[in-house]
């Protein structure tokens, strides 16, 4: 991606037989059939890698068959255990709400900061960036104390804990949210389409739900696919503030059986490699966000 | 500045009281949510590590008590298992970014790898733990397989699954994939003009790279070893479901959110604090560095 428009200006000569001598590496192979240590080595570390990537996986995957008859495992769990369903959907609903408030609450302050604002910036980047120094250990921590009693004491209800999980992931999603909201605001003009808007008629609602909202999609899906990849899995917030989400159901089925553990870390593996699939698609030809204020 | 973009020809939002509305409004809602949910919390702990929870006198004695040696032990072995893992990771990681990039191997595999690593990255806390358990655990069939196929008894030879290093085996699985995410693009930005006039002035491969493409790659390297070191520290369902008897520190709050095991509730909040003042100096050097890097590394 990038230098790739320098190319394009530069005259042809040395700089062009060098590039090309370069480029041509994978042709030597059938004319020279020189030994090429480089490249050995290369495939030694990318094996090495694939081995370390697929060998859990791979066991995994292996021992989830073994409860006879072949396949039982996951049929004991997508059927015949209740939990599983009910611990999935908690957790994607959770991650649904959380995509929503996260969106409602970066979009307009992102806008807002580009537009008018500016001398926020550096309060707002501040903040988002906290979830880095603050570990959801510690968040969770912080949460259950400053809520246990009055005046607001979330942690004695259900509704409670579910406001105080779902308010956590959103302060999670933070970081990435708003690095990809931000660039996605960037990328459009906002000024000419505010003042086109306006121009027309449009009120600050209008403006950001009809003309910013759907300019940033791109920014948004990736942003919120990370969000749910990350939601989905989560045990450290979930399991203190004892909701009955996915992340906790795992670690518990892993304390009780033997085999259906198995079947559900491969499902939840496909879970992630398909939220990935999913983000790598929406966000072909943008650099991806490296997500790290996930489950660890 | 904040004139400059006050008056839009034919805009309509020329009220009164511009300052409050609607910009200020807008980015209201942020502010209390974070306030809420973020700063106050943390600022309960920040204040709870200062009083003494048995008495509700104000204290600095619960700092002093960082110093004990149980608690050092764990802010040591957080520290090592961070180092370790993020060092390693970041070399491996490199490597693997390098042959990719760099090191001739054909181009479906950078796509593949890549897809691998957001995925890797991303595949921690529970299903990980129980990933490398069924792996590498007691019981477990690479284990097993080790014995009894290759004749290598990981455990009659004192290798253990729940220990330190077990732990560091699993935070590889997310710590090197991240290191590819972002060296992969990094290696990537290095212009191909940069390696033309270095070799146009005679340098050899091993001088371009000496003087020229580490120099521009070591603030991401250094960076990301920051990040990684990060990553690790405040990783918390992986090793908890893995190994909860290690104690590392956020073994050990975990143990202390569940049930006040050091019976002084001030003493958890400035184990806590603690923490986030490491995360802090790594994550503010990890800035600095970043922005180093970008100088030349702008994609």
């Amino acid at each position: 991606m990038s230098g790739g428009p320098a190319f394009g200006t530069r005259t042809p000569g040395v700089l062009e037989t060098i590039e090309s001598s370069a480029q041509a590496r994978p042709g030597r192979r059938a004319g020279g059939r020189r030994f090429n240590s480089g490249k050995i080595i290369s495939w030694i570390i990318f094996l090495a890698g694939m081995f370390y990537f697929f060998l859990p996986l791979l066991v995994t995957f292996v021992f989830s068959l073994r409860l006879q008859p072949t396949g039982q495992a996951y049929a004991n769990v997508l059927f015949h255990d209740p939990r599983f369903a009910s611990s999935l959907i908690y957790s994607l609903v959770v991650g649904l709400i959380t995509i929503v408030i996260s969106i409602l609450l970066l979009v307009p302050t992102a806008y807002w900061v580009r537009l008018r604002v500016p001398r926020l910036r550096p309060y707002v980047e501040f903040i988002t960036l906290l979830p880095f120094v603050i570990p959801p250990i510690i968040l969770v921590f912080a949460l259950t104390r400053a809520f246990a009693g009055p005046p607001f004491p979330l942690t004695a209800t259900s509704d409670g804990l579910n406001i105080l999980v779902i308010a956590a992931y959103v302060i999670l999603s933070f970081p990435y949210m708003y690095r990809s909201i931000d660039s996605g605001l960037q990328a459009i003009d906002i000024r000419t389409l505010t003042e086109a808007a306006q121009s027309m008629g449009a009120g600050w609602g209008r403006i950001l739900w009809a003309v910013i909202l759907p300019n940033l999609r791109v920014a948004l899906l990736s942003g919120a696919f990370l969000t749910l990849a990350i939601v989905i899995g989560e045990y450290t917030l979930a399991s203190f503030l004892v909701r009955p989400a996915f992340g906790p159901y795992l670690a518990l089925l892993g304390r009780d059986k033997a085999f259906e553990p198995a079947a559900v870390t491969i499902i939840a593996f496909g879970l992630t490699w398909l939220a990935m699939g999913v983000i790598a698609f929406i966000g072909r030809g943008s650099r991806g966000s490296v997500p790290l204020t996930g489950g660890r | 500045m904040a004139s400059a973009t006050t008056t839009a020809p034919g805009a309509p939002s020329a009220r009164p009281g511009r300052r409050l509305t609607p910009a200020w409004l807008g980015v209201l809602p942020f502010f209390v949510f974070a306030t809420a949910f973020l700063l106050l919390p943390v600022a309960v702990l920040l204040s709870g590590s200062f009083f003494d929870s048995a008495t509700g006198q104000p204290t600095l004695d619960n700092y002093a008590k960082l110093a004990e040696p149980s608690i050092v032990q764990s802010y040591a072995l957080s520290i090592e298992i961070s180092l370790v893992t993020a060092v390693a990771g970041a070399a491996f990681g490199f490597l693997l970014a390098y042959a990719l990039i760099i090191g001739g191997l054909p181009r479906f595999l950078r796509t593949l790898v890549m897809t691998f690593s957001g995925v890797a990255s991303n595949f921690a806390g529970v299903p990980l733990a129980l990933a490398f358990i069924y792996t590498l655990g007691f019981q477990g069939m690479f284990t097993l397989f080790l014995k009894n196929t290759v004749g290598i008894d990981l455990y009659g030879s004192g290798f253990t699954l729940y220990t330190k290093l077990g732990i560091e085996l699993a935070y590889m699985y997310f710590q090197f994939p991240l290191m590819v995410l972002i060296m992969a693009p990094a290696l990537d930005g290095l212009k191909r003009e940069w390696r033309e006039a270095a070799e146009n002035m005679g340098a050899s491969p091993t001088e371009y790279w000496r003087h020229v493409a580490l120099p521009i790659l070591t603030p991401t390297i250094l960076g990301t070893v920051i990040l990684l070191f990060g990553n690790a520290f405040g990783a918390q369902a992986t090793a908890y479901n893995l190994a909860p008897l290690v104690p590392i520190v956020t073994n050990v709050i975990s143990n202390q959110i569940s049930g006040d095991v050091f019976h002084n509730t001030g003493l958890g909040y400035a184990l806590a604090m603690g923490m986030v003042v490491i995360m802090g100096i790594a994550i503010a050097i990890y800035a600095r560095l970043q922005r180093i890097s970008e100088r030349w590394l702008k994609s």
